[in-house]
């Protein structure tokens, strides 16, 4: 499958964002969408310190096809630079959850792909998944699953560690949450590396569940979190380079 | 709206779908557990509706929600009314400017933290969260919103412990509950 990728033309709206490297500078692209909904693909050349400018490869056109309510989506999250440490541009959410109208873009465009499909669980990561996950859950009529830290969960649960840069994390879910034979989906707001989203997808297939995908708002493409996942598929919003 | 019968048999259910765990986290504890709520659609659906039916037209823009259950409930609460969702998180958590509140645990104390710039003057909130024991998450919510002249119109959780007489400590504040759990 071959995606294209729309993007759209930024120039920094603060001073101290010009001397990040190339890598940081921010660009949002529109979402990559699947074969039937191709999107533009767009040259950029960088014209001047701190901007890109944009040539165009082919017609616009196939822009028309992305779904309007992504760019909304888009321009309501935050980034904020160095958190939790430098070199980090963290993704924040907040802003999108600020906006009613974005927000509730954002649970439709899963609701209307997931629904009629048989999902019985969505099973959200914390806290970010907790968010996302239960307003899709009541929307699909499945059962939602919090999928947390250690020692959070008051009942019996099974555990699945995960590698971080250094050391480990662990997660969690109360035994008898998820039955086997039950679809499953996995929601968290951002996939990265995919580490703690493979974790999630452990812990439900150990216990018979089918993970029929991952979604998130955001993905990182860069961090090559997809290839993590074992080949189960990912549906995201936003990508962010 | 639902008739006093249908309300009370919404009620029955979302009670009897909580789960207590007794000893968690430390003996003594009677751990009123949601997640057997979550796994039953139904009683989740009716969970939020009951709130929903009770705010909405009521011109609440702001749902606050305290980490990490209260943003199971009040998420969907936020999208029903048509208000913004506010995260009210554990320190060092959220990554731009914060305010932070303090609170008083048994032992020692922990803090409460908001986004600057997610609420404004005037604008009517509701704090949510799964449960109320004592009251001092609750009211340190209340108070990050007051100190931004954000007017607090109700405070609603899923379950009350009306022995650690929570709802005393949040004043003036009214609470409304679906679930006392003696």
């Amino acid at each position: 499958m071959y995606v294209y990728k729309c993007i759209s033309i930024y120039s920094p709206p603060s001073p101290s964002l010009s001397s990040l490297s190339d890598h940081h500078n921010r660009r949002l692209p529109c979402v990559p969408l699947s074969e039937s909904n191709p999107v533009v693909h767009l040259r950029q050349t960088r014209k001047r310190r701190g901007s890109f400018v944009v040539s165009l490869s082919a017609t616009m056109s196939a822009c028309k096809d992305q779904d309007p309510r992504i760019h909304g989506i888009k321009t309501k999250i935050r980034v904020v630079p160095n958190f939790p440490k430098p070199g980090i541009m963290f993704q924040d959410i907040t802003t999108l959850l600020l906006d009613p109208k974005a927000f509730k873009d954002t649970i439709d465009l899963f609701v209307e792909r997931y629904k009629g499909k048989n999902i019985s669980v969505v099973a959200g990561i914390e806290a970010r998944g907790f968010i996302f996950g239960p307003p899709i859950a009541l929307a699909i009529g499945a059962k939602f699953v919090p999928l947390r830290k250690p020692r959070k969960l008051p009942g019996e649960v099974i555990s699945e560690e995960y590698i971080l840069e250094y050391g480990r994390d662990c997660l969690e879910m109360h035994v008898g949450a998820v039955e086997p034979g039950d679809r499953a989906l996995v929601v968290d707001d951002l996939i990265a590396t995919g580490g703690t989203l493979c974790a999630a997808m452990n812990l439900l297939e150990r216990v018979g569940a089918e993970v029929v995908e991952c979604a998130c708002v955001i993905e990182l493409p860069d961090l090559k979190g997809r290839d993590r996942l074992n080949g189960k598929p990912l549906y995201i919003l936003v990508e962010y380079h | 709206m639902a008739s006093e019968d249908a309300q009370d048999h919404r009620i029955a259910r979302i009670s009897s779908a909580i789960r207590v765990i007794p000893d968690f986290p430390k003996p003594g504890i009677m751990f009123q557990d949601i997640t057997t709520l979550l796994l039953d659609p139904q009683a989740f659906k009716d969970t939020i509706d009951l709130f929903v039916e009770r705010y909405k037209g009521k011109n609440i823009s702001v749902v606050a929600g305290i980490e990490a259950r209260g943003f199971i409930f009040g998420p969907p609460i936020a999208l029903a009314i048509g208000a913004k969702f506010v995260p009210m998180r554990k320190p060092n958590k959220l990554p731009g400017a914060v305010i932070s509140q303090e609170y008083a645990l048994e032992y020692g104390t922990d803090k409460i933290e908001m986004h600057v710039g997610a609420v404004q003057a005037g604008e009517r909130a509701l704090v949510i969260d799964d449960l109320i024991a004592t009251g001092g998450t609750l009211c340190a919510a209340i108070n990050l919103l007051e100190r931004v002249e954000v007017d607090v119109v109700e405070c609603a959780c899923v379950i009350e412990l009306p022995e650690l007489k929570g709802r005393d400590r949040l004043g003036d504040k009214p609470l409304f509950v679906l679930v006392s759990a003696a």
